[in-house]
């Protein structure tokens, strides 16, 4: 079974510490990492991702093939869904209609995602995530921007998803999250 | 009226419209014409090309080459800042007269393509590029998906500025170089001959051909940039 540990972690930006001696476990399901706003989330899977290198401490299993919905959708705006799917994993795969059905969208519709609505972009970020070859998931505040009906769906869907395969989910509202294990950070 | 009267050979000076049109359809049917044309096209719009692909490729290799670019930046101040005729006469010495508007529109060319394009590159979202990275995108994929539509826009605007420059800089080096059946040989036999008909006419076709050149290479462009959604 695959998981990532991460032993006396530590970041800082401009001499100001944000991570200072993290240590914790993600195994496959859902962590929660539940933190202030500004208190090391993103930092975090942001180190876990490899887009950063950590200060001091160890990242063991990190070096997997991740996928992930960031802070921002990070869409390509001028294009509709299925183009945004093909330019993220090569190809639209079979079940993509049916996963973006179950989260209310439309792989065929045609129009640019600038003509979408925030909570739309958010789930096609999460469907894009979700459809990729992953062997580990970050998610950093997945359902900002959706209703409590799309949450539901959002969340229904990575549970499915994330057996066997460690998710490391990064929110402060843990509603329907308080079954997963929690990482605190910050002054939490 | 008392112009005219004043210089009763007023076309010597400065041809009307009409004269210069008349002269222009005398000429369409010359074989020699369309040499002309033909011969200074390839050249000034080769030019052009080249010098497009060459600053297309220095300025992404520059883009992530912090010591790169400013290798660059005195090279291309002095083809900014050095008047054209200068490097024409200095480039006569080197090339032959057929390769000099070649070289003469490269040059013009070289310095707002690039810098527009390594402007366009600079400006790409480095959250794309992250997302890149985490999903394995390709380059291939990353090209067309984040830096054609980011960079496409800046070369567009550069390209239309720099096909009218190109003409302007390849018919002077061809007037002053004189490479034979070409459009600048034309122009300069016009004025040494007082033909300014002639001179109107060619100019004319000057004015043309870049305008078709610009809206023939603009439409590719605008085409591609429709594709990938700039």
């Amino acid at each position: 079974m695959m998981e990532i540990r991460v032993e006396g972690l530590c970041k800082s930006y401009n001499g100001k510490p944000v991570l200072t001696g993290l240590t914790a476990v993600f195994r496959p399901g859902i962590t929660c990492v539940s933190a202030p706003s500004g208190t090391g989330k993103t930092t975090l899977l942001r180190l876990l991702l490899g887009l950063e290198r950590p200060d001091g401490g160890t990242l063991c299993g990190a070096d997997c093939r991740w996928a992930a919905v960031f802070q921002e959708d990070r869409l390509l705006e001028q294009l509709p869904a299925g183009a945004n799917l093909r330019f993220a994993l090569g190809e639209v795969p079979g079940e993509a209609a049916a996963l973006l059905a179950r989260l209310g969208l439309e792989l065929s519709d045609p129009e640019p995602l600038r003509t979408w609505s925030g909570g739309m972009k958010r789930r096609l970020a999460l469907a894009r995530a979700l459809l990729a070859p992953w062997e580990a998931l970050a998610l950093d505040e997945p359902f900002t921007g959706l209703d409590g009906e799309n949450r539901a769906r959002c969340l229904a869907l990575i549970r499915e998803r994330a057996a066997g395969r460690p998710v490391v989910l990064a929110t402060h509202d843990r509603t329907g999250l308080e079954d997963a294990p929690l990482v605190r950070l910050g002054r939490e | 009226m008392a112009l005219a009267a004043a210089y009763p050979h007023g076309a010597l000076l400065l041809a009307s419209p009409i004269q210069a049109a008349l002269r222009l359809l005398e000429l369409l049917p010359s074989p020699a014409f369309w040499q002309a044309a033909g011969n200074s096209s390839a050249r000034i719009f080769g030019g052009f090309l080249l010098s497009c692909a060459l600053a297309v490729l220095l300025a992404a290799l520059a883009a992530g080459r912090p010591r790169l670019r400013e290798l660059l930046v005195p090279p291309v101040a002095v083809v900014k800042a050095v008047p054209v005729a200068s490097f024409i006469i200095l480039a006569l010495v080197w090339l032959d007269a057929r390769s000099l508007s070649l070289f003469i529109s490269g040059l013009v060319v070289f310095p707002p393509v690039y810098l527009n394009v390594l402007e366009g590159l600079r400006q790409t979202d480095p959250k794309l590029l992250e997302l890149a990275r985490v999903y394995r995108i390709p380059l291939r994929r990353r090209l067309w998906g984040i830096y054609l539509p980011q960079v496409l826009p800046y070369f567009r605007s550069a390209a239309s500025l720099a096909l009218g420059l190109c003409w302007k800089a390849g018919a002077a080096a061809e007037v002053i170089g004189l490479p034979p059946g070409t459009v600048g040989e034309r122009l300069y036999n016009a004025k040494i001959y007082l033909q300014t008909p002639d001179l109107f006419a060619w100019t004319a076709v000057i004015l043309i051909l870049s305008a078709a050149f610009e809206r023939l290479f603009l439409a590719v462009v605008d085409g591609l940039a429709g594709r990938v959604g700039a």
